[in-house]
């Protein structure tokens, strides 16, 4: 008899997956997936970033009665930073809500690389907020992809600039080594090429250093690295990967100040396990920590206030808080331009990637939104899909991440004419004849 | 009842010799080809093509191909994700570098470079047995995910390591709907499980059988082990190499080595393991439960749980219920689904005078 329960089971639960259809929300709601990560070695990551931006649209439905009246709904799906999972979410969840999903937020460059291209055909505007593809800011070539703030490709040179700047001018680089210790991935291979670029520029050496997912062994590279005893370090990890290099770094004596972290590598989940090791690391960032904005208190008293918030109170005011936040701010600051343009009512993907092209958040609207100093002015166009490119770096000094620069423009000079290239031989590729931009 | 056999007789050879000898389930088999080739094109929507069905069909190529060599062969492997990532890249670099083949060429050569590959990573098998050889495999999987992220001529010098599928065309058709991409996956699915079907039945899969059971005895025999060996190697890493590239091409679109990482390995030996070892409709059983399970665990968990449970326990509990479902198949029947189903028609069979 257990065996035909089982069977009884099997049947039901194939009713039970067909049943599942999609919910449909009332007419007036725009829909957000929020395509999540809780599980697995990158958690931190999904759930700081994720949280706080369902915490912000939570906030313009509670304080402000939605975006024009519009209220936001949204739905998480698991990916566990898969991209077989990624795209099922996406394909999950596109279709949701009265007018489809608004925009794809992967927070997986792997995942970017999945659906950009399905967004394209189905009209979803696929956002990367400081992650996915360098090239992407060519919006000619990619017309539903947007790497808004900033790319790998310009906090790159910005890092550059950083170390030069410490060495005392862009000519001191001649002669020094740099070491990159990148996550083996879509994500950490992104810079290799341009860091080469720049390193036949300036005249500086560079060697390229993997560590293969999660990154908990590297022992081998750091030892490496201590035979060839660069100036610099450069990390590009991701998750459990940080914590590691900087104890690694430490056990062979590699001063920590030496080294520059991406900003995926510069939270307090990034520095806090590895305790004392961390003290002194650097990394870049378009966005401090803290909780001294208006819009967090706001979103503290109307949010966490009335117990609705999607994370664990003490997390808010960290780095990944802090950029879900803006995340937040990008999306409904997009979802209004478009608003103006198109009416009042739930927009479709095409809609807000009209927004999202024709965003210009200044100084004064980032005041009024009460995250000054939070985020950096933002201007996109047809033709630029990025917007800022400006980064600051941080220090940590073994409690909390100090600003010690201020913002460093990314040299757009260079990075520009790549992406161009790179967007250019990707058409070809595909056969897509670019769009153009008046 | 259902299975009531009286007056079907076999009168010739061919007929004993059929894949489906009695007639109602020949039937349910023409049903349910009928339903997956004609009905589902017709009703299903994009969600379900594109991010269940064609990826169920994918992984259970994959476990075919996994279960001929473990399951028919009795060799372990832990390098099935490293054979699909071979097919993955070849179907893709003969495809922009040689763009006058056509795509279902491309996809043989991967399918044969992939059987090349596994040769090579399969003649360790003529020394080492079991575990040790699950070992060798596992050094398969590494040494090519190795060499695919780091020799740039593979990803065509792609600046991030990911490849991007180009626009498909078969026979001058252009795939590109959700519905035909569903259709190409199923075709060639279909047409290599049949394949698959008869090779196990034919004197090729009963020399695996004999090896898997007894590799001495088979080789007293007659039979070539060196020989057996390799061709399971060769035909099972074909079969990986195929749906490599049906993952790419039809499902992913973009993929980088890291997509065919150990975790994928373990999740199709996972798939015959549930499903059944030695058994084809096993393989599509256990790629069934192991791909939906989760999604189903996840979409329900969004739909019953609001409100009731943090959405990080639900995700964490989705874990919880995979592993401990899993744990419970194996204790209750570890022959896996495919016998489940057996047991089942056996009783059909003699049902209502069980004995």
């Amino acid at each position: 008899m257990k065996r035909i329960n089982l069977v009884g089971l099997a049947v039901g639960a194939g009713l039970a997956l067909g049943a599942v259809g999609p919910a449909w929300a009332q007419a007036n709601e725009q829909f957000v997936p929020m395509p999540i990560y809780r599980t697995g070695p990158y958690a931190a990551g999904g759930t700081g970033v994720f949280g706080a931006f369902m915490d912000y649209l939570a906030l313009i439905n509670e304080r402000d009665g939605g975006l024009n009246g519009v209220k936001f709904t949204w739905e998480e799906c698991e990916t566990a930073y898969d991209n077989a999972r990624g795209v099922e979410c996406y394909e999950r969840l596109k279709g949701k809500g009265p007018t489809g999903a608004a925009m794809f937020h992967p927070l997986s460059t792997g995942i970017t690389y999945s659906v950009f291209e399905k967004g394209a055909v189905d009209k979803v505007p696929v956002v990367s907020i400081g992650y996915g593809r360098g090239d992407a800011m060519d919006g000619r070539v990619f017309p539903y992809l947007f790497p808004l703030i900033t790319t790998y490709w310009s906090q790159n040179t910005a890092k550059i600039k950083y170390i030069g700047m410490k060495e005392g001018g862009m000519d001191k680089l001649k002669g020094k080594k740099l070491a990159n210790i990148y996550h083996d991935s879509a994500y950490g291979k992104e810079t290799i090429d341009i860091l080469n670029k720049q390193a036949a520029m300036y005249g500086f050496e560079v060697k390229h250093f993997p560590v293969a997912h999660p990154g908990l062994d590297q022992k081998a590279v750091w030892l490496q690295i201590k035979q060839m005893a660069p100036d610099w370090v450069i990390l590009r990890g991701w998750g459990v990967m940080n914590p590691t290099a900087l104890k690694e770094a430490q056990r062979v004596n590699f001063p920590r100040e030496k080294i520059v972290g991406v900003w995926w590598s510069g939270s307090e989940e990034d520095v806090r396990p590895a305790g004392a090791a961390a003290k002194g690391y650097v990394a870049a960032g378009f966005h401090p920590a803290g909780k001294n904005f208006p819009v967090i208190k706001d979103v503290e008293k109307f949010v966490y206030g009335k117990k609705k918030g999607n994370v664990e109170a003490e997390r808010v005011g960290t780095i990944y808080y802090n950029r879900g936040i803006i995340h937040g701010i990008v999306s409904v600051e997009a979802m209004r331009v478009a608003q103006e343009k198109f009416g009042k009512k739930p927009l479709t993907g095409e809609q807000i990637a009209w927004g999202l092209e024709n965003l210009n958040i200044t100084a004064e609207r980032i005041k009024a939104l009460g995250a000054e100093g939070l985020l950096q002015p933002l201007k996109t166009s047809c033709l630029d899909h990025e917007g800022g490119g400006a980064v600051k770096f941080q220090q940590w000094d073994g409690d909390k991440w100090v600003i010690v620069t201020d913002w460093i423009e990314a040299d757009k000079k260079l990075v520009r004419p790549l992406a161009e290239e790179s967007a250019a031989k990707y058409a070809k590729e595909k056969n897509i004849t670019p769009r153009t931009c008046n | 009842m259902l299975y009531r056999e009286a007056g079907q007789f076999k009168t010739s050879y061919a007929k004993d010799l059929a894949i489906f000898p009695i007639r109602q389930d020949r039937w349910f088999i023409a049903l349910v080809l009928i339903f997956f080739g004609l009905v589902v094109p017709l009703i299903a929507n994009d969600y379900w093509l594109k991010s269940i069905l064609i990826p169920l069909l994918v992984s259970s190529l994959a476990a075919i191909g996994l279960n001929i060599l473990t399951g028919y062969a009795g060799q372990l492997s832990l390098g099935t994700a490293g054979f699909m990532a071979v097919g993955a890249f070849a179907a893709y670099n003969f495809n922009i570098r040689v763009p006058e083949l056509p795509l279902i060429v491309d996809f043989i050569l991967a399918g044969l470079c992939a059987a090349l590959v596994g040769m090579v990573f399969g003649l360790p098998s003529l020394r080492i047995k079991g575990f040790y050889l699950a070992v060798a495999t596992l050094a398969a999987q590494f040494f090519i995910e190795w060499v695919l992220t780091h020799f740039g001529w593979f990803t065509n010098y792609s600046s991030s390591g990911v490849i991007s599928a180009p626009p498909m065309k078969m026979f001058g058709f252009a795939v590109e709907s959700a519905v035909e991409k569903y259709l190409l996956t199923l075709g060639v699915v279909l047409v290599m499980a049949l394949a698959a079907k008869n090779m196990v039945r034919s004197s090729a899969g009963r020399a695996w059988m004999a090896v898997r059971d007894k590799d001495i005895s088979a080789e007293v025999i007659g039979i070539p082990l060196m020989k057996t060996k390799l061709t399971a190697f060769g035909v099972s890493s074909f079969y990986c190499g195929v749906a490599g590239a049906l993952w790419t091409y039809c499902y992913l679109g973009t993929v980088e080595p890291a997509a065919f990482d150990l975790a994928r390995s373990f999740l199709i030996l996972f798939m015959i393991i549930i499903g059944g070892v030695g058994s084809i409709l096993g393989s599509f059983l256990g790629a069934a439960f192991i791909g939906l399970l989760p999604i189903f665990l996840n979409n329900m968990a969004a739909t019953i749980g609001h409100g009731t449970l943090q959405a990080d326990t639900m995700a964490n509990l989705e874990h919880v219920i995979f592993g401990g479902l899993i744990i419970f198949f194996l204790i209750v029947e570890p022959h896996g689904l495919a016998r489940l189903w057996q047991i089942a028609k056996e009783k059909l069979r003699l049902w209502p005078f069980p004995y």
